[in-house]
């Protein structure tokens, strides 16, 4: 990724601007694979409060009694979908084929719009049954986590309106490109993270 | 409408109000020097909207300048009611107003003075230093300095408005739970770290990203200079570290304010969590802070000792094993915690392991000055009395690393005396250091060498005073945060030494204000000319001093390990540009600015429960982003022609 003009006279002007902007992408995608990284940290500490958490039921229901597993499911379906459909949107934003790649971003957002209905259907749920947060330490934990993660999805949502204005008014320009990239990360990432809640969470906690 | 927030926020007793007219006339001057002399539009245009990390580390410096004379005058406050609450007296403080200062005395030392330093000098050489012209990000950067800045004003802002946390500098509940600490003290705690914090993180992937990717072309790894290599090993602590932060101030927010179990004693929470989080963030935080300052003595015992550094690789192998350990030691915080023999056995043994690769350092900066021409200016004098005090510090730390010696040492003076042997003699010693020796870097004015050993020598003299007594007071059972104590434990002589003790500290503080102010009013004199004062050996003594602002006019690609020295050992000239040629840069923006202030009234506002306050500045904080974010012209170009005349001392048109 040289910068450098000198060493190489027969670079023209406009083909250094290029490697600049190229450059630019490249320092952008670390950066943000870097930003990843301190949330999955960050998601690892709401687990591990989770594990420490899980058992410390204050003499209330625990995960057996209170997960429907059924309903997650479908969760979970929807999740991965979306986050198909935003692999298909990549490789459209690729061929700059742009009506593809708003429609993708719509459908995405429709996914994840019902992903979130469902979820605060099931924490509305919980908390009229009395099982609200302020119960024991492990509803405490089951809340921060599984919603910390809707946190995440509702940004997202936030993103790609953002996002498909941009594509609309500007095209598929670079800089546009580049965002529509790190927001495909940003959502692969979180639907690995809804895998873990999926499995530590919902999974074992209804074993136990 | 204004939540908790009452007239009575506003009554103080009388010492608490001297601070606070100190604090508002100290404002108040200034507003009114800048008023005066017109600064307004220059303080908007160079300062406030700026992106170049040289003048975002200046800042930086600046706000650690000012906090550690207000960590230095809780430090003050709390010798002196030491010193006097003996027997009968019980000295100028209540419990509750000792409580309150030995909280933000800690808080404000590690996060607004060694944090601030830290990336004050990062900021100001690792761009320099590994030749580029930028950071990777610097939105971002100066959006992190605002946060920084932010959770300062918001942690003194609880001097005037309301009270501060007095509950320790890391408020372990359950105290600082709701049921133990329901005023807003702890909420002020949490939301200057929260907001501080956030930036710090950011600061990480920033400069992670910065020097993996930025460097000039030819400096590989392992031809990077060691300041950045502490700085990337630093970095990744950070970016490791600071999330758990987050997370962890996030639940006991929640705990405090929606009525979670997290951290509470009953109801399925659990305290010792919050222990262990914060000790997992904590234990990487103090090495995130001498990491960087390690770098600075490599940088300075080779430069003043006219050699290439001794050891090379395994300084950097040591730099890496000592951030792999600093997530495996947590515990020996808390052995007491009573996790049984065999986990207390691990933490202790990692512990005394991470005393290997720190001792492997010590050896290779001594191995670097023998048979070296030593040149004893005042970063080396900061180095020399570093390596005695970090010694005696590193060895009281091994002692404490052993379990059934912790059990007796844990909470007492001897443990305070340690950590501060340990972020005085290291941090504050390193970092004073990077200022001596970078000074006529940033700006081209040589500090005056002799004011320069004074400062050095009251610190050490004034720091061996102050807290050699705590290992002996320690020893003979005082705990720390005592308020009083009875008379007949004999303990008053050894801290009115103490006493003493931070007094010449505080003369080495008064003598380094002066030493700056006499070093600009001789500039005529002391002017560095040469760009390469010290006769150094890497990148960044390769361009101009004052730096410009796009630091290197030319990116010559370099082939050596302290390229600079090299360069002159063959008579290469790396400062002279041989073609010009435009040069890409970021424009100014207020934005970074304005974020910071929402997330300040954020934080003001959950503080006092004003909840529709907290909702708006939020809203405006996505707002920002979003602008910002949707921006596609943040670049401007300075054409080669200028550059040229730049180079030449002239102002283009």
């Amino acid at each position: 990724m040289s910068m450098e003009l000198t060493d190489k006279p027969l670079i023209t002007q406009k083909a250094h601007y290029q490697q600049v902007a190229e450059a630019d992408h490249s320092k952008t995608l670390v950066g943000f694979w870097v930003y990843l990284m301190t949330d999955c940290v960050l998601f690892a500490s709401l687990f591990a409060v989770f594990a420490v958490l899980r058992n410390n039921t204050n003499g209330g229901p625990g995960g057996p009694e209170l997960f429907n597993l059924p309903f997650v499911l479908v969760e979970t379906i929807i999740l991965l979908t979306s986050s198909f459909v935003c692999g298909l949107v990549l490789l459209a934003a690729q061929r700059k084929a742009r009506s593809y790649v708003v429609a993708g971003l719509l459908i995405i957002f429709l996914l994840g719009l019902s992903f979130m209905a469902l979820e605060l259907t099931e924490f509305s749920h919980l908390v009229h049954e009395g099982n609200s947060w302020r119960e024991s330490g492990f509803l405490s934990a089951f809340f921060t986590l599984v919603g910390t993660h809707g946190l995440h999805i509702t940004v997202g949502l936030l993103w790609m309106v953002v996002m498909i204005v941009q594509i609309v008014r500007k095209g598929l320009t670079d800089p546009v490109l580049r965002r529509l990239s790190l927001f495909a990360m940003f959502w692969h990432f979180l639907d690995v993270v809804w895998i873990f809640i999926f499995s530590l969470v919902y999974l074992l906690g209804s074993m136990s | 409408m204004l939540g908790r927030l009452t007239l009575d926020a506003f009554k103080h007793d009388m010492i608490v109000m001297g601070g606070v007219a100190t604090m508002i006339l100290g404002l108040l001057s200034l507003i009114f020097v800048i008023t005066y002399l017109k600064r307004w539009r220059w303080l908007w245009k160079e300062w406030i909207t700026t992106v170049d990390p040289k003048k975002i580390g200046v800042m930086y410096i600046i706000v650690a300048l000012v906090m550690l004379l207000r960590g230095g005058a809780d430090a003050l406050m709390m010798r002196a009611q030491q010193a006097l609450s003996s027997g009968t007296s019980h000295g100028i403080l209540s419990s509750d107003h000792f409580q309150q200062i030995f909280t933000a005395h800690g808080s404000m030392m590690i996060f607004f003075v060694a944090m601030g330093l830290m990336f004050g000098l990062i900021n100001l050489i690792v761009p320099l230093q590994i030749g580029a012209r930028d950071v990777a990000f610097p939105f971002m950067n100066a959006t992190s300095f605002w946060l920084f800045l932010m959770g300062a004003i918001l942690m003194n802002t609880s001097l005037v408005i309301g009270e501060f946390a007095a509950t320790g500098w890391l408020a372990y509940p359950p105290l600082s739970g709701l049921a133990y600490s329901p005023g807003v003290g702890v909420d002020y705690w949490i939301w200057s770290l929260q907001i501080a914090g956030i930036g710090s993180l950011l600061s990480g992937v920033n400069f992670f990203t910065t020097i993996l990717k930025l460097r000039r072309q030819g400096m590989k790894l392992m031809k990077m200079p060691l300041f950045t290599w502490s700085v990337l090993n630093a970095m990744v602590l950070v970016i490791f570290a600071f999330p758990i932060l987050t997370a962890t101030l996030a639940l006991l927010t929640l705990d405090r304010t929606i009525g979670t179990h997290f951290f509470t004693a009953t109801e399925g929470g659990n305290p010792m969590m919050y222990v262990n989080l914060i000790w997992a963030w904590g234990h990487p935080e103090v090495y995130i802070l001498i990491l960087p300052a390690f770098g600075i003595f490599s940088e300075v015992v080779a430069t003043f000792s006219r050699k290439r550094l001794f050891g090379y690789t395994s300084m950097v192998f040591a730099l890496a094993a000592i951030t792999l350990l600093s997530f495996t030691v947590w515990l020996h915080h808390f052995f007491t915690m009573g996790a049984g023999a065999d986990v207390n056995a691990f933490f202790g043994i990692s512990t005394m392991i991470i005393s290997i690769p720190t001792g492997v350092k010590v050896f290779n900066w001594l191995f670097t000055m023998y048979k070296g021409r030593i040149v004893l200016t005042t970063p080396m004098l900061w180095f020399l009395g570093f390596v005695a005090t970090f010694t005696i510090g590193g060895v009281a730390g091994v002692l404490m690393s052993v379990p059934p010696a912790d059990f007796q040492l844990h909470n007492s003076l001897f443990l305070v005396a340690h950590f501060h042997t340990m972020i005085i003699g290291g941090v504050v010693f390193g970092y004073f250091a990077g200022i001596a020796y970078w000074f006529p870097k940033i700006f081209g004015v040589k500090l005056n060498e002799r004011i320069g050993r004074y400062v050095f020598w009251s610190w050490l003299i004034g720091f061996c005073t102050a807290f050699i007594p705590l290992y002996a007071l320690g020893l003979m059972g005082a705990t720390r945060r005592l308020d009083h104590y009875d008379a007949s434990l004999g303990w008053q002589g050894l801290f009115i030494v103490a006493g003493v003790g931070v007094l010449i500290i505080m003369l080495g503080i008064g003598l380094q204000v002066l030493q700056f102010l006499i070093s600009f009013m001789q500039r005529r004199w002391n002017r560095d000319r040469t760009g390469d004062p010290w006769n150094a050996r890497t990148l960044e003594w390769a361009t101009r001093s004052p730096v410009p602002f796009y630091n290197f006019a030319e990116l010559t690609p370099i082939s050596d390990r302290d390229a600079f020295w090299e360069a002159k050992q063959r008579g290469i000239d790396l400062r002279t540009p041989k073609t010009y040629t435009d040069i890409q840069l970021p424009k100014n923006t207020p934005i970074g600015f304005f974020i910071a202030l929402l997330a300040f009234v954020i934080g003001f506002a959950i503080v006092w429960h004003i909840w529709w306050l907290a909702i708006v500045a939020f809203l405006g904080v996505i707002a920002m982003l979003i602008i910002r974010l949707s921006d596609d012209e943040t670049e401007y170009i300075v054409p080669a022609a200028d550059v040229r005349k730049f180079e030449a001392g002239e102002q283009p048109a």
